[in-house]
């Protein structure tokens, strides 16, 4: 067992998310930086999908009451604790993540997975709704979470050279066009390109909500409700656009200007408040190339 | 008919620029029938029906947009006999007293009727849930009387308890999950409307009729223990 000391800043527990339940109205949820948590979880010798706790720019304190094989994956930890590479912990030991040295999120992967009991297939928090993961919310002092079957450990290492193919943290984050490109006129989509927007404090995983100089649609028409893909950069009317993340809304009226591609989903969970970033546009056949070569190295490092 | 890439994991389907049943009956017939590819299709991961339209999310490492769109144009119908509009008749308990009813009288007020009017013009409607959004279990109903569209609220409710019963312009809902809400608010169901616990979770689907029967508040009580004790 696991006890929590220390809950961090927001620390929940999370897998690679809920499928098939969109059309009720569900996100599809799952770990913000799903490929740093997969590593975690591959680097204990456990499932790409078993539960784990994904740490928000605080990382939480916690204490084992028996021995463990955990790992730690993300962009950086201000602690002496090895990031990439699993280690064990005795029975008693205490380990304290603290702050993270870069990037907005790390995953703590305990080989045997965290015992929690599966919502809609999935043991990942879906905080609006208050479903998953945990009871249901971000952990608290005092909380105790239960570790699954142990067995035999193949624990392994990352190394740097891999981890920083994998972690893609400088360059735009690059969109593919969307539903509503055409709504914007060509200065505007040029504007949207060039220029660099901050991350606001206003973010979640439900949406980055981005400012900058305002993005202003030319066609003046309604656009009747749709389904929105994980990623979509929807613009509202004050032009100040947001990123439709992991926690997303299923639906909605907006126009989307641009769809992050896939294999930059997994940076967006790693910006911080005040981030500056800058959008750069690509073709479908590229985003799937990259896709593709991420998943590669990813499979390669782990002999999967 | 329009077939677009939403996004390198998307297909976009849309069969219409604006609202009517019979093309809301192809989305439904649509969906149901990608649903059923998802055995043989693992690569299709979410639906997302609205309106007039379909969204798939797929794993772009396991389909191409190509080969969805060629799995799902043999699917797609012209019309749908609207025999077969309804794929269930849910009826939904509501009490619509004033206690849970707060903005009753400004309903009455604005379209002219009375208290009691609305009530029965709410409750005798023919209903039917044209897609889920917005927050887990809340479903879009088409199918209300014009009298009683009504603006949203100026400024939204922080928190509207769960199975409270609103309208908000041209549609009437409820409200799954204690959320926050701009909805004129006109009454209350003891159902328990998402329970994330049962399958589906979902009272409500896609494509489903709806039906409210006015309750008092008595049976309320007796319906909202009953679901207490069920859970």
């Amino acid at each position: 067992m696991i006890r929590v000391i220390k809950p961090g800043l927001l620390t929940t527990v999370q897998d690679l998310g809920r499928r098939g339940f969109t059309h009720l109205g569900v996100s599809p949820g799952g770990a913000a930086d799903c490929i740093s948590f997969r590593i975690a979880n591959l680097l204990v010798g456990n499932d790409a999908n078993a539960a784990g706790l994904e740490i928000t720019l605080l990382g939480p304190t916690l204490e084992f009451e028996v021995a463990a094989t955990i790992g730690i994956s993300g962009y950086g930890t201000s602690t002496s604790l090895p990031i990439n590479e699993a280690f064990g912990v005795a029975a008693g030991t205490t380990v304290a993540v603290g702050p993270l040295s870069a990037g907005a999120r790390a995953y703590l992967a305990i080989h045997g997975g965290l015992m929690v009991p599966e919502v809609m297939h999935s043991c990942s928090t879906f905080l609006p709704a208050g479903i998953g993961g945990f009871q249901g919310r971000a952990l608290r002092a005092g909380d105790e979470l239960v570790i699954g079957k142990q067995t035999q450990v193949g624990s392994r290492k990352l190394s740097p050279a891999l981890a920083a193919s994998l972690r893609l943290d400088h360059g735009p984050i690059r969109v593919t066009a969307s539903l509503q490109s055409d709504w914007f006129d060509q200065e505007t989509l040029r504007r949207f390109h060039e220029q660099a927007f901050t991350v606001t404090d206003q973010s979640n995983r439900s949406g980055l909500r981005l400012a900058g100089e305002p993005i202003l649609r030319t066609n003046r028409g309604d656009l009747l409700t749709e389904g929105i893909a994980l990623g979509a950069v929807q613009v509202p009317p004050d032009g100040q656009p947001i990123i439709l993340f992991v926690d997303q809304q299923t639906t909605g009226g907006y126009p989307k200007i641009a769809n992050v591609i896939a294999v930059d989903l997994p940076r967006l969970g790693q910006l911080r408040p005040r981030d500056e970033i800058r959008v750069q546009r690509v073709e479908i056949p590229a985003a799937i190339d990259l896709l593709r070569r991420q998943e590669r190295v990813l499979r390669e490092a782990f002999a999967l | 008919m329009r077939v677009e890439a939403a996004s390198d994991s998307a297909l976009f389907i849309s069969f219409a620029d604006s609202i009517s049943l019979e093309t809301h009956r192809r989305v439904v017939a649509l969906f149901h029938a990608v649903e059923g590819l998802r055995d043989r299709y693992p690569g299709i991961r979410n639906l997302h029906p609205a309106y007039s339209s379909l969204l798939i999310d797929f794993d772009p490492l396991q389909l191409t947009h190509e080969q969805l769109e060629s799995l799902v144009a043999p699917l797609i119908v012209e019309s749908v006999p609207s025999t077969l509009r309804r794929s269930g008749l849910i009826e939904i308990p509501v009490c619509y007293d004033r206690e849970f009813a707060p903005d009753l009288a400004t309903v009455a007020q604005h379209s002219s009727l009375t208290e009691e009017q609305v009530i029965a013009t709410h409750a005798e409607g023919d209903y039917f849930v044209y897609f889920l959004g917005f927050s887990p279990g809340f479903a879009y109903l088409g199918g209300l009387d014009s009298q009683l569209h009504v603006p949203r609220l100026v400024s939204p409710r922080k928190q509207v308890i769960a199975g409270s019963v609103g309208i908000g312009g041209a549609q009437t809902g409820i409200y799954p999950n204690a959320s926050p809400g701009g909805w004129q608010l006109i009454g209350r169901t003891p159902l328990r409307m998402f329970d994330a616990a049962t399958s589906p979770p979902s009272l409500l689907q896609p494509g489903h009729g709806v039906r409210f029967r006015r309750i008092d508040r008595g049976e309320f009580d007796r319906l909202a223990g009953q679901q207490q004790r069920d859970r």
